[in-house]
């Protein structure tokens, strides 16, 4: 029974360690969703947009970023952030010393970036799905373009896309576990640096394997009891 | 033709970018892409294999065939395929058992690690595909089929199986692109597809960000042509789904 060694809390073992990570992946998770949405609101605004340019950004966007690893997208990201840092202090104020911005900050943004275009998907799709007649209702009874988005289009496309960002979600969650390679200290880089130092991997990649399903599992019972409460008084066909 | 003498007239540096060594570097680049086609084909065919025997164990009635079903689908759906990568790459090999196996001369190479982690995940998210398309059959289709004298294999391969994978199609075309992307993971195992070569360009001269956005412009065009592939498939299979945008 090595392993309970291993993993107990505190000097002797690295579960305390595992523990801080989750926390560090949660929050990660949180910060990259929230960006995401943020990122996301632009996104559909664009591509449902009638100017063809504005259209065309927020296209390339979410297929470019949808087309491309996850890990690549990171990589690019994490080091281009730094390089513009770097070149906008140069050119500025004339600073050429190294500069590197926080790991979490960078990790978050990533991730925030890759969930957003995943997000923008999800939710123009649920823009679509409000039938035009609701609208052209809404429009006809004296509703002006703030009503009809607050009254009768925001209650409905949450309702949709909550199971679309649900997914969105643990995508998102599973996708920081890539974000090791900046060496913001999450689940797999912890689980990494305690398999180098006690050569047990399986040990520690198996705990990691758990804690993400433990979070994944988490996050569904959530999502679900979301959706009831978001589909309380919609009538619905048993699936 | 001769590729340096293109990148030689390129200008040494554009918007910041060193387009002469982005240029310099596409064919080491591109000389990644069979191996990256490699591995999605071979992963993507045994998982369908298994991902068929998954889902054909979930609607079996039989409990423990389902539960065995549904812990595999639960556990690769609810990991990182990073995590599965490791587990298998540097995981096994803390056990003297599989060391001393029969085994080891397969798990000691990060390709067959590599093309075992990537099969077992599209496995488990293609059996949750298959299961969906299965479900989706309409039960009058069947009962008709059954009311004509088909039954067993023959339902399955006249009317049960043809209408699942019309209906499974677009969601496999997305599962095909998510491979292709977590090919790229293998290349922490050391494997020199697109990714490993583009990191080791990296090693190198010091450009992260020009050799990993051509990596991603390489990435970006597979998938372009796998779209393309699984749009014409569907419009072959279904034409009568699709809208004419």
């Amino acid at each position: 029974m090595e392993f309970i060694h291993l993993l107990s809390l505190g000097d002797q073992g690295w579960g305390d360690e595992m523990l801080r990570a989750t926390m560090v992946t949660i929050m990660v998770s949180i910060s990259a969703m929230c960006i995401g949405l943020f990122v996301s609101i632009f996104g559909t605004i664009s591509k449902l947009s009638k100017n063809r340019l504005i259209r065309a950004i927020g296209n390339t966007y979410t297929t470019v970023v949808r087309g491309i690893p996850e890990l690549l997208v990171i990589y690019l990201l994490y080091f281009g952030f730094n390089n513009a840092i770097m070149s906008i202090a140069n050119s500025l104020f004339g600073y050429n010393q190294y500069i590197e911005l926080p790991v979490f900050l960078i990790a978050a943004l990533a991730v925030g970036i890759i969930s957003g275009a995943y997000s923008t998907e999800v939710i123009r799709g649920a823009f679509l799905v409000v039938p035009r007649g609701q609208i052209e209702a809404a429009k006809s009874v004296g509703m002006n373009r703030f009503l009809v988005f607050y009254r009768v289009l925001i209650p409905q496309v949450l309702r949709y896309a909550l199971p679309g960002l649900g997914n969105v979600w643990q995508l998102t969650l599973k996708d920081t576990a890539l974000i090791m390679v900046t060496g913001l200290v999450e689940i797999m880089r912890q689980a990494h640096i305690a398999s180098g130092s006690t050569y047990s991997p399986f040990t520690f990649y198996m705990s990691a394997a758990i804690l993400y399903l433990v979070l994944t599992t988490a996050s569904s019972k959530a999502l679900n009891s979301a959706e009831n409460w978001a589909n309380k008084g919609v009538k619905r066909e048993k699936a | 033709m001769n590729i340096d003498g293109i990148c030689i007239s390129l200008p040494k540096e554009y918007l910041g970018l060193k387009v002469q060594l982005m240029c310099d570097s596409l064919p080491k680049l591109l000389s990644g892409i069979p191996l990256t086609i490699e591995l999605v084909a071979i992963s993507l065919s045994i998982g369908f294999i298994l991902a068929m025997c998954i889902a054909l164990m979930r609607i079996s009635g039989s409990r423990l065939l389902n539960i065995v079903s549904r812990s595999y689908v639960f556990y690769f759906r609810g990991t990182p395929l990073l995590v599965q990568i490791f587990l298998i790459y540097y995981g096994l090999a803390q056990f003297d058992l599989i060391k001393e196996s029969f085994l080891w001369p397969f798990f000691r190479e990060a390709y067959w690690c590599g093309i075992l982690a990537l099969t077992l995940n599209t496995g488990a998210y293609t059996a949750e595909i298959i299961r969906g398309g299965l479900q989706s059959v309409p039960h009058g289709q069947i009962e008709s089929a059954r009311s004509m004298g088909m039954s067993g294999i023959l339902l399955y391969r006249r009317v049960i199986l043809p209408i699942a994978f019309r209906q499974a199609l677009p969601a496999y075309g997305n599962e095909m692109i998510l491979m292709v992307k977590g090919t790229s993971l293998v290349s922490t195992i050391t494997l020199m597809e697109i990714t490993g070569i583009a990191r080791h360009i990296i090693a190198k001269y010091w450009t992260p960000v020009e050799i990993f956005l051509i990596a991603g412009i390489i990435y970006l065009f597979i998938n372009y042509l796998v779209t393309r592939i699984v749009r014409y498939a569907e419009n072959r299979y279904t034409p009568y789904l699709q809208t004419n945008e």
